[in-house]
């Protein structure tokens, strides 16, 4: 395969949720001498956003989304050190995590696949996180992002707990914080005091990459 | 051994068990996702609810669950006047839906008659703050045998939890057995396709292992997929052959609606046909 076939082969492959053949090609690519960063920015990351754009548009449902993502991974655990040792940033590393009381995850889900398909770096804390285990993640992890997700209007009020155990920890201002889920409206997360709000998957990239870049912007370097 | 459950209302009563017709549980007087009801519950107007309520009862609704989370409310308050207001449009039984204490304190006070109680987990301290209030009250309770966590994805660990609820329910707050339904926690089938079987397999457990009447947020199932009316379809009557007693479902879908009742009949819980035949001239009277 030439490498332009290769290419086509990933993002073909990766839109069709054909883990295996992505895998495949990813290491042949790499033995070819192929650059990683090509592989993913010409390649994986278009293709997840070609994925997130059917399935706002309808035309892709929640399964072939997950398959997509889940080649998309597979190809980014042979990438991610390879893409360390080269020094190439993330767009930005984001900590995520259901709310305590909630054991939702398929949105999150969702979410996280489309910002590893753009490119950050996604630490998932899973579903039913307390407040101290997002402050300990943080600390952690040190993420750009954190974002909490509630599915039932019973709890979200876990947000402004989090935010608290947050404040009590000073480390609110350390962090961008983005909430979202079904129930969830800007409104609430203005009344919550986060940083953003999003209202799908797609959406939620677009708020991020902002949110993190006017920070930087505003960031001596 | 099977359990049957009685629900009431100041004046009707609706027995949910396992050699019954399917109990459904209309779920749409609810406001989450809906900007303008919020709004209007907000301000105190409750007519959409009455709009809700008539929905659900000519959708064939058995009972109706009432759910008042509009964020940055006085939940309680709201709860409590909406079922004040449901129960004097119609006869039927309340499954009285928040995980807000005060609310569901307040929604049960309200209430005439044994509502059945949206829900707990076995959460050690979910037990702790509702099962006293449904005891207080006399009411019903769903259970989901999940813990702080997980949701467990083998049957093993949900029979377990169901295990730990019964226990601490009857034991510890001395509610009568037959007044527990579990939610057998049915997820979409688009997220993994081994769920439903881990559903069916912890219903047939729970029927048979403990007799309890069970209930589930049925339109779980179809989440994310196209064509969710012929999914829900498909899977209630899987369902209810597995021994599911009673669904949350919106029962404004007929093709659900009839697809239970055809259940009803197929399984033996309709005697001679007798509801079908029934639906099937009002139905004709109605053309």
């Amino acid at each position: 395969m030439t490498p332009d076939e290769i290419l086509q082969g990933l993002y073909d492959q990766t839109l069709v949720g054909n883990a295996p053949a992505v895998l495949e090609m990813t290491n042949e690519a790499l033995q070819m001498g192929m650059d990683p960063q090509t592989l993913l920015f010409d390649a994986l990351i278009p293709s997840l956003e070609e994925v997130g754009a059917r399935f706002e548009r309808g035309d892709f449902f929640v399964p072939e989304m997950l398959i997509a993502g889940r080649a998309m991974s597979g190809a980014m655990e042979v990438l991610r050190p390879l893409l360390a040792e080269t020094g190439v940033q993330t767009i930005g590393k984001f900590v995520m995590g259901t709310v305590k009381g909630d054991v939702h995850d398929i949105g999150k889900n969702l979410v996280n696949i489309m910002l590893e398909g753009a490119g950050f770096e996604v630490i998932d804390l899973g579903v039913q996180v307390a407040p101290e285990k997002f402050v300990a993640a943080i600390n952690q992890h040190q993420p750009d992002i954190v974002g909490f997700s509630a599915f039932l209007t019973t709890t979200m009020p876990m947000f402004k707990a989090n935010m608290n155990a947050l404040q009590k920890a000073g480390i609110r201002d350390q962090v961008i914080v983005m909430v979202g889920g079904a129930p969830v409206t800007q409104e609430y997360a203005d009344a919550v005091g986060a940083d953003g709000y999003a209202s799908d998957a797609s959406a939620t990239v677009r708020k991020a990459k902002e949110l993190i870049q006017r920070r930087r912007s505003l960031t001596p370097a | 051994m099977t359990y049957e459950t009685v629900l009431r209302s100041a004046t009707k009563e609706v027995v949910i068990g396992h050699d019954r017709p399917f109990c459904l549980i209309g779920e749409r007087i609810n406001p989450t996702g809906r900007k303008i009801f919020q709004e209007q519950l907000r301000n105190g107007d409750l007519s959409a609810i009455e709009r809700d309520v008539a929905a659900q009862v000519a959708g064939g609704a058995d009972v109706l669950d009432v759910n008042m989370g509009v964020p940055l409310t006085d939940e309680a308050d709201l709860l409590s006047r909406a079922i004040k207001l449901v129960q004097e449009r119609t006869d039927l039984p309340i499954c009285i839906d928040s995980s807000v204490i005060e609310a569901l304190e307040a929604g049960l006070a309200a209430y005439q008659g044994r509502a059945l109680v949206n829900s707990i987990t076995a959460e050690d301290d979910r037990m702790e703050a509702v099962l006293p209030l449904v005891k207080k009250y006399d009411a019903a309770v769903i259970a989901l045998p999940n813990d702080a966590d997980e949701i467990p994805m083998e049957s093993d660990k949900r029979l377990e939890l169901v295990k730990k609820i019964v226990e601490v329910a009857t034991k510890e707050y001395g509610i009568a057995i037959e007044n527990i339904l579990i939610d057998p926690l049915a997820m979409p089938i688009g997220a993994d396709s081994s769920y439903v079987q881990t559903t069916l397999t912890t219903i047939r457990r729970i029927r048979d292992e403990f007799g309890l009447n069970m209930t589930c947020g049925a339109s779980n199932v179809s989440f994310g997929m196209p064509g969710r009316h012929v999914l829900g379809a498909a899977f209630l009557p899987i369902a209810m052959a597995a021994g599911l007693t009673s669904a949350i479902m919106d029962t404004r879908t007929p093709e659900i609606v009839e697809a239970v009742k055809a259940a009803d009949l197929l399984l033996g819980h309709d005697e001679w046909g007798s509801a079908w035949i029934a639906a099937h001239r009002a139905k004709l009277a109605a053309t």
